[in-house]
C-alpha cells in the first residue's frame, strides 16, 4: 500500500511519527473517520455564555451516569424486611426496614465513598433539572425554538419530562418515609383519574399501596428504561443541534444565512473540556460538603408518619404547591357511584397538563399568529418580542408561585407568618400574579424598545453642553457606532395577521372566515402593541432636523469624527 | 311470712352470728377505711413522683413563689392562679409546666399573639423553683424531671427516633428542625431546647402541643426521644445539614450555590474569547 502511494501520488501523505498520530492513522485507514473529524473540528459555533447552559445539563448527566453506576453496585432494590445491624447511624440501629433502605444505609456508612457518591448523585440530579430549566428559558426567551428547531424544542421538553421521571423514580428508591409520602401522593393522583384510577394504581403498585413491587419496578425504570431513552434523546438533541447549526445572537454581520463564531477544535473542545471539569468539580464539592437527602433522618417507610417540611425535590415542588393550594371541601363529587376527586384531579393532573401543553404548542402557536414560515438562525433580543417574553415570564410566575406554595410551611416558620394567610395569598396570586407579570414585562419590553429607538435616532448623551450665542443650551449627542446600531435596528416587529374579507367579490360568505378571525384576534393579542425598528429614513430625518441641525458645521463634524466608521451620507 | 321462714331456716346460725358480731369493734370499719386510705395514699405518694417532689420545696420558698406569682403572673392567671377566660388555671399543672414556661422565657408572656414566644428567661433558677413550688402546692401535677430521667446518654436513640417519627415529627420536622401550625402558630425547632425542657414539654403539653403522659410515652421512652434529639445536634454525616429542612432548602442551595457557581463559570469561560 505504501509503495503504491509513493508511485502514484506526487505529494505523499507524511507518515505519522507520534504515538497518537500513528493510532489515529491506523483508525483512519480502517474507518475513514478523518473525514468526520475534519468536518466536525472545523464546524463553527457562535460564542456566548448562555449557550453553555445546556452543556451544564449534559455534563451533570455524565456525572449522574458515573455516580449512578457506582451506586447500582451497592443498592438492593428489594422490599423484603430486615433488621438493620449497622452501628451507624445510631438512630437506625436495630430497626425493622426494607432491604432497599438498609442497603442505602450500608452504602452510606459502610461503603468507602458511598455517602459522597450518593450526595454527588443527588446534587447532580437537582443541578441537571435546574440547568435544563434555565437552558429552556434561554431558548424560549431568545426565540431559538422557531423554525427549523421546533422538533428539537419538543425533544428538549421530552428530555425535561424524562428528567422529572428519572428524578422521581430515583428519589423513591431508598424507601424512606419522605419518598414513601411522595409515592403515596402519586398513588392518590393516579387514583384520582376517573374510572381508570383504581385499576391503574393496582397495576402500578402490584396491588394495594405500598405492596412489595414498587421499589424493584422503579429501580428498573430508573437505571434502565429512563436513562436509555434519555441517552437516545440527548444524542438526537445534539445531532439536530449540529445538523441545524447553532443559533447566534444578533449583531453586526450575523444573518440567518451564516454562523459567526469559532471552530469546534480547538476552541470549543478546550472550552467544553474545561466546563466539564468545572461542572464535575462543583458537583463533587457540593456532594462533599453539603448534606442532601439524609434518609436516616426520615427513617424507613411506614405509611403512618408524615413529618413537617415533607416536600419533594424542587422540580416537583410546583405539583406539591398546586395540591396544597386546592381547596379540599366541596370539590370531591360522587357521580353514579364514581368519585370524581376534583381536589386532586385539578391540581395534580389538569394544571401540570396545562403548563406542559403550553410549552409544547407554543412554537407552533407563535408561528401561526405571526404568519411566519421562514427559517430563523439569529436569535431575538427578548425585548423585541414583548408578547413572547411577557408570556414566558407569566408562565415562570405561575411556576414559581406554585413552588412557593409548596413551601408554604417553611415560609410561615421562617418569616413568622400565618400559613393560612400565605395559602390564601398564593391562591389569589396564582390567578392574578401571571397576569400582572405579563403586563409588567410587556411594558418593560416596550419601554426598552422605545429607549433603543431613542438611542438610534439621537445617539448617546455625551454630557457636553453647548451654549449658542443667543443663549440656547444644547446637549451634544454622540451617534451610535455601527455595531450598536445594528443590534438595535435589525429586528422584526410583526404586525397582526391580515385576513381576507368576510365575503368574496360576489358577496358570498367565505369559508373559514370565523376561524381566521379568531386567529387574527390572537395575533392582535401578540402584536397589537409594538415598537417598529428605526428605518434609515427615520435616522435621516432625525439628523436633518434634530437638535444636531442647530450646531454649526465644525461642531457637527467634530461629533461625527468621533465615530469615524459611520457611513451615512451627510 | 318469707321473713319468718328465713328466720326459722337460719335459727341455728343466730348464735354463731352473735359471736361473730362481738368479735368486731363497732369502730372497726372506720379504722379499716382509714387504713385503706393511708395505704392507697402512701402507695400513690410513692409511685407518683409529683407530690413527693413538690414537698421538697420548703414552705418559705412557696411563700416567695406566691409573692412572685402575685407580682408577675396574677394579672392574667388570677390571684389564686384560678385562670379566667382564655387564660388557663394553673391549679394542677404541676411544677414541670411552670419550670418549662418560665425557664424558656415563654412566661411571663411578652405579648399576645398566636402563641407565647420563647425569650431570655425573666427569672433566675431560685425564683423559677419558688414559682414552680408555689404552683405545685396548689394541686398535684407533673414534677420537674430528675437529671437521670433526662440524661441523653442513658437513652436509646434508635427507639427515640421511631417514637419521634410517629409522635412528634409531623409538627417538629423529622429531626426537630421545627414546623408550621395553623394561623401563625408553630412547633419550634428543638436544636437549642434543653433536655429537661424537652421532657417537660412532653409531660405538660405547652400551647398547641398535646400532653404525652407516662401511659402514652413512658419515662424511659421520653428519655429515648431526648437522646435522639441530642444526637441530631452532632450534625449530619454528609456535611453541612443546610438547616435539616429537607428538599426545599436543598433546592434553594442547588440554585444559589450550584447553579450560581456553574453559571458564573460559564460566563467566565464565555468571556475568555479565544
Amino acid at each position: 500500500m505504501s509503495n503504491a502511494t509513493h508511485d502514484t501520488t506526487v505529494e505523499a501523505p507524511a507518515k505519522p511519527t507520534t504515538t497518537v498520530g500513528k493510532a489515529a492513522d491506523y483508525l483512519d485507514q480502517r474507518t475513514s473517520i478523518g473525514v468526520a473529524v475534519k468536518e466536525f473540528a472545523r464546524k463553527v459555533f457562535p460564542d456566548h455564555w448562555s449557550f453553555m447552559l445546556g452543556e451544564i445539563a449534559l455534563f451533570s448527566f455524565v456525572v449522574l451516569i458515573a455516580s449512578g453506576f457506582f451506586l447500582t453496585m451497592f443498592f438492593e432494590p428489594s422490599m423484603a424486611l430486615t433488621t438493620y445491624e449497622g452501628e451507624h447511624p445510631a438512630n437506625m440501629h436495630g430497626q425493622l426496614m426494607s432491604v432497599a433502605f438498609s442497603s442505602t444505609l450500608e452504602m452510606s456508612f459502610e461503603v468507602r465513598g458511598g455517602l459522597l457518591m450518593r450526595q454527588i448523585h443527588h446534587w447532580s440530579a437537582l443541578i441537571f433539572m435546574a440547568s435544563i430549566v434555565v437552558h429552556m428559558m434561554r431558548v424560549f426567551f431568545t426565540g431559538a425554538f422557531r423554525k427549523p428547531r421546533e422538533i428539537n424544542w419538543i425533544v428538549g421538553i421530552l428530555l425535561m419530562i424524562l428528567g422529572l421521571g428519572a428524578g422521581f423514580t430515583g428519589y423513591s428508591l431508598p424507601d424512606d418515609v419522605l419518598s414513601g409520602n411522595g409515592l403515596r401522593i402519586t398513588d392518590g393522583v393516579v387514583k384520582s383519574i376517573p374510572v381508570l384510577g383504581s385499576p391503574l394504581s393496582y397495576l402500578i403498585f402490584g396491588g394495594e399501596f405500598p405492596g412489595h413491587h414498587i421499589v424493584p419496578r422503579l429501580f428498573t425504570l430508573h437505571i434502565f428504561v429512563i436513562p436509555g431513552i434519555l441517552l437516545a434523546l440527548i444524542a438526537l438533541h445534539l445531532f439536530l443541534m449540529v445538523l441545524q447549526k447553532h443559533t447566534q445572537y444578533p449583531g453586526g454581520g450575523r444573518t440567518d444565512k451564516n454562523v459567526v463564531g469559532y471552530p469546534a477544535a480547538p476552541v470549543y473542545v478546550a472550552k467544553m473540556t474545561g466546563n466539564f471539569f468545572i461542572v464535575a468539580g462543583v458537583l463533587t464539592l457540593m456532594g462533599a460538603t453539603m448534606a442532601i437527602n439524609n434518609v436516616w433522618n426520615y427513617g424507613p417507610f411506614d405509611p403512618s408518619p408524615v413529618s413537617a417540611g415533607a416536600q419533594p425535590d424542587w422540580y416537583m415542588l410546583f405539583l406539591e404547591g398546586s395540591l396544597r393550594l386546592m381547596p379540599g371541601q366541596g370539590t370531591e363529587w360522587v357521580i353514579a357511584g364514581f368519585t370524581l376527586p376534583l381536589n386532586v384531579l385539578v391540581p395534580a393532573v389538569v394544571i401540570p397538563g396545562i403548563l406542559f401543553t403550553f410549552l409544547i404548542v407554543y412554537p407552533f402557536l407563535e408561528a401561526k399568529v405571526t404568519g411566519d414560515d421562514r427559517e430563523h438562525h439569529v436569535l431575538d433580543r427578548p425585548r423585541n418580542r414583548p408578547a413572547r417574553t411577557a408570556l414566558g415570564v407569566a408562565f415562570l410566575a405561575a411556576f414559581i408561585i406554585l413552588a412557593l406554595a409548596g413551601s408554604n410551611d417553611l415560609i410561615a416558620t421562617h418569616f413568622g407568618l400565618s400559613i393560612n394567610a400565605i395559602t390564601w395569598v398564593f391562591r389569589i396570586l396564582f390567578f392574578v400574579g401571571p397576569v400582572f407579570a405579563y403586563y409588567i414585562t410587556k411594558r418593560i419590553c416596550l419601554g426598552l424598545q422605545r429607549k433603543d429607538r431613542e438611542l438610534v435616532l439621537h445617539g448617546h448623551e455625551s454630557g457636553r453642553i453647548v451654549r449658542y450665542a443667543h443663549g440656547e443650551y444644547v446637549e451634544v449627542h454622540t451617534p451610535l457606532d455601527e455595531q450598536e446600531r445594528w443590534l438595535r435596528v435589525n429586528y422584526e416587529a410583526p404586525a397582526p395577521l391580515a385576513i381576507a374579507p368576510k365575503t368574496d367579490a360576489r358577496g358570498v360568505k367565505r369559508k373559514g372566515y370565523a376561524s381566521d378571525k379568531r386567529w387574527q384576534g390572537l395575533s392582535r393579542f401578540f402584536y397589537e402593541d409594538r415598537v417598529s425598528p428605526v428605518t434609515p429614513a427615520e435616522v435621516e430625518a432625525a439628523h436633518s432636523h434634530g437638535e444636531h441641525d442647530q450646531l454649526d458645521g465644525s461642531e457637527r463634524q467634530a461629533v461625527e469624527a468621533g465615530v469615524g466608521s459611520t457611513s451615512r451620507e451627510h | 311470712m318469707t321473713e319468718k321462714l328465713k328466720h326459722s331456716k337460719r335459727d341455728e346460725d343466730i348464735f354463731v352470728k352473735a359471736l361473730a358480731a362481738r368479735r368486731h369493734h363497732r369502730l372497726a370499719p372506720v379504722v379499716l377505711l382509714l387504713l385503706a386510705l393511708l395505704t392507697t395514699g402512701g402507695v400513690y405518694a410513692a409511685l407518683a413522683p409529683s407530690t413527693a417532689n413538690a414537698e421538697t420545696v420548703s414552705t418559705a420558698d412557696i411563700e416567695t413563689g406566691k409573692k412572685l406569682f402575685q407580682a408577675n403572673c396574677a394579672t392574667c392567671h388570677g390571684a389564686n392562679a384560678e385562670g379566667r377566660d382564655g387564660v388557663p388555671s394553673l391549679v394542677g399543672v404541676g411544677a414541670a409546666a411552670v419550670d418549662f414556661q418560665v425557664s424558656t422565657g415563654r412566661m411571663p408572656m411578652q405579648m399576645n399573639g398566636p402563641q407565647a414566644r420563647a425569650k431570655p428567661a425573666q427569672f433566675n433558677e431560685e425564683q423559677t423553683a419558688a414559682l414552680a413550688g408555689y404552683v405545685a402546692s396548689l394541686g398535684a401535677g407533673p414534677a420537674i424531671p430528675t437529671d437521670e430521667q433526662v440524661d441523653a446518654e442513658l437513652g436509646d436513640a434508635s427507639n427515640g427516633m421511631a417514637l419521634f417519627r410517629t409522635n412528634c415529627a409531623m409538627c417538629h420536622n423529622a429531626v426537630g428542625a421545627g414546623g408550621a401550625l395553623s394561623e401563625g402558630k408553630f412547633a419550634p425547632a428543638l436544636w437549642e431546647t434543653s433536655e429537661r425542657n424537652i421532657y417537660q414539654a412532653m409531660q405538660t403539653g405547652p400551647q398547641s402541643m398535646p400532653v404525652f403522659n407516662d401511659a402514652n410515652i413512658t419515662p424511659e421512652e421520653k428519655r429515648d426521644i431526648v437522646s435522639f434529639l441530642v444526637e441530631q445536634r452532632e450534625g449530619s454525616a454528609g456535611g453541612n445539614a443546610l438547616g435539616a429542612l429537607g428538599p426545599v432548602s436543598e433546592g434553594l442551595w442547588a440554585f444559589a450555590i450550584g447553579l450560581g457557581l456553574l453559571i458564573g463559570a460559564a460566563v467566565w469561560i464565555g468571556a475568555k474569547s479565544s
